[in-house]
């Protein structure tokens, strides 16, 4: 991700040039080094060895065997594979831009300076990121009951009969939901502390020029926090592959609805863990990965680049 | 949302923008609007916004007040409004003795897992954020680039591998398979080099050094007071990433006694779906208030030192 860059003070900041040499040293590393270390051990060996595993096949005659790509290959023609990418690919476009939209309207209200208590709202609304995944899921799925929940209860209450938010048909939007609650006051942080550091004065020359305030918001508000935006993005897109806890825990309720190959993830983890198939699993695995950095590497590329 | 190893990607992040244009360094934006740009207030808008205000607040209500119903009042009685008993004391007692008070065990564990593993990713990422601030030495860019990058791929790549490697040294099953994992928040990392770039003056680190203060002490005595906000600020989103880790220890624990407790939650709400396990929603539902309470209570507590943190260190134009 190449909007990280270093940041700019330690480059622009004046040091005389000895100063400077002396500072090139190993001191650094000490410093550096305990983060080094263990980032090798819980992120570049589990790349390297699922690499590794991905290249080889567990086979009743002959054991453990190198198979070159196979297992890629067999990941490719993969329709359950495809079937659970095709479904987080739908999450994707549909629950991403919803959230990311509330979220950005809700910032964009708290900017405009024009609520009666902000801090409350934006507290409050922000709470749920506090809350576990799993605490989040276990609570929706309660109030998902069309016999004791919430929907339940206003199916009695009104007379009326609620789709049912758990069948097959509602799933992924209930899933949405879950994940749309979690992470609205989140991203809405994301984009109030961005728009908060805008300067003054470009309001001030806006409004010298009669700027209206949607045109504030078209011209100066949403091309100043285009970082955020694409940040936020591309973190709801990798979030958005890697679905799997809520799936997971709301399985026993409807196991039906939810396959063991439900998402990606959820299929990668029951390869492993109930199938005993850990190498078709780690190229699998790996294919979502490259799928995800290509995405996620395009959104930043189209991000950054439009105007400035 | 997944996130396997409680610190990768995922929106389990510290909100990081990591646009630093050429833009002088400030340590915190001040922005003050002239009194006579003050916006009118508009009650529309406040009730519109007051619409996301429920989205987000009616869940947590309808769990504050399910707490305090029985088993039966649960099924029985209106989601939004209390049960005639009020069971909330009786479910707390409930949910702390049942099982032989395994929930407390939980607890503790996810006490541990939080102090050693957000407190250890902490402190790794201060000590890497300030190298990377304020020193100058050989491979610097290549752990830039390599830190990025990993943090690029899905951690859905990292967690069977992990799990394998973990199983292979015997880790498996032990309280340091969820803390090792933990140890790494590469968006702290980074956090706090933004942080540190811009709270410690180059000058006092020569200053320190001329005095003849070694290295340890200068950071230990000098720098870490400076970097405070910046550290509340990484702590309490690592320590979000690991309470609410589920992912990891999931496939790391199968021992009940080192749960944490997501997973333990879970495990009391799944028995309701198997053959013969009791059922206990109204333990599940209180022990998630339990879940939720240090959490929220940390963020209103600390809220102005998160808030003035994330202002200074990792929101710039």
């Amino acid at each position: 991700m190449t909007t990280l860059h270093p940041p700019a003070a330690t480059r622009s900041r004046p040091v005389p040039p000895e100063a400077r040499r002396d500072r090139r040293s190993w001191t650094g590393w000490g410093f550096l080094g305990p983060f080094v270390a263990v980032f090798a051990l819980v992120f570049l060996a589990p790349i390297v060895y699922a690499i590794y595993l991905s290249l080889f096949r567990e086979q009743l005659i002959g054991g453990n065997t190198f198979v070159g790509l196979d297992n890629y290959q067999q990941a490719l023609r993969d329709d359950r594979f495809w079937a659970a990418l095709g479904r987080v690919s739908l999450f994707l476009v549909v629950q991403v831009p919803v959230m990311l939209c509330l979220a950005l309207l809700v910032a964009l209200a708290l900017d405009s300076g024009r609520l009666y208590g902000r801090d409350f709202f934006r507290v409050s609304i922000f709470l749920p990121y506090a809350v576990p995944a799993v605490v989040a899921t276990l609570m929706w799925s309660f109030m998902y009951g069309t016999r004791y929940g919430l929907v339940g209860d206003i199916n009695d209450a009104l007379g009326v009969s609620l789709p049912d938010p758990l069948s097959a048909d509602l799933m992924l939007a209930s899933i949405g939901n879950i994940v749309t609650w979690e992470f609205i006051g989140y991203n809405m942080l994301i984009f109030y502390a961005a728009l908060r550091v805008i300067p003054d004065s470009l309001y001030e020359a806006a409004q010298i020029d009669g700027a209206g305030q949607w045109r504030i918001i078209t011209a100066i508000k949403l091309p100043a926090i285009r970082g955020a935006l694409v940040i936020a993005t591309i973190f709801s897109i990798i979030g958005s592959f890697q679905l799997f806890n809520e799936p997971s825990i709301m399985r026993p309720l409807a196991r039906n609805a939810i396959t063991t190959d439900y998402t990606p993830n959820f299929y990668t983890y029951s390869l492993s863990f109930n199938g005993q198939q850990q190498n078709y699993s780690a190229a699998v695995a790996i294919i979502m990965g490259l799928i995800t950095m290509v995405i996620a590497y395009v959104v930043q590329l189209r991000g950054t680049r439009k105007g400035v | 949302m997944t996130s396997p190893l409680a610190t990768a990607p995922g929106r389990n992040h510290p909100p990081v923008q990591g646009r630093s244009h050429a833009a002088p360094p400030r340590l915190r934006s001040h922005r003050r609007r002239a009194p006579s740009t003050k916006p009118r207030r508009s009650v529309l808008l406040t009730v519109l916004t007051g619409l996301v205000l429920l989205y987000s607040l009616v869940p947590l209500l309808w769990l504050l007040i399910s707490a305090t119903k029985t088993q039966q009042g649960l099924a029985g009685s209106f989601g939004l409004w209390f049960d005639d008993d009020f069971a909330l004391w009786s479910n707390i007692a409930d949910t702390f003795t049942y099982d032989d008070g395994v929930f407390s065990r939980w607890l503790l564990n996810t006490l541990m897992y939080v102090v050693l593993g957000a407190g250890g990713a902490t402190f790794l990422a201060v000590l890497g954020g300030y190298a990377l601030a304020k020193f100058q030495f050989p491979g610097k860019k290549a752990v830039f680039a390599v830190v990025i990058g990993a943090v690029a791929v899905p951690t859905t790549a990292l967690a069977v591998p992990t799990f394998l490697m973990f199983s292979k040294m015997g880790l498996t099953n032990t309280p340091w398979a969820v803390i090792i994992p933990s140890l790494i928040s590469p968006f702290g990392l980074y956090l706090m080099w933004v942080f540190a770039t811009e709270a410690i003056p180059t000058e006092l680190l020569e200053a320190a050094r001329i005095d003849g203060a070694s290295e340890a002490r200068t950071f230990f005595r000098v720098v870490l007071p400076l970097l405070a906000p910046g550290i509340v600020t990484v702590l309490l989103f690592t320590m979000v990433a690991t309470w609410n880790n589920y992912f990891l220890p999931l496939i790391m624990i199968k021992d009940p006694d080192w749960y944490p407790l997501t997973v333990g939650l879970n495990a009391w709400n799944a028995q309701a779906q198997t053959a013969g396990g009791e059922v206990v929603f109204n333990l599940v539902i209180t022990g998630s208030l339990i879940t939720i309470v240090p959490l929220v209570a940390a963020f209103l507590l600390l809220q102005r030192y998160w808030q003035s943190g994330l202002a200074a260190g990792s929101v710039k134009e």
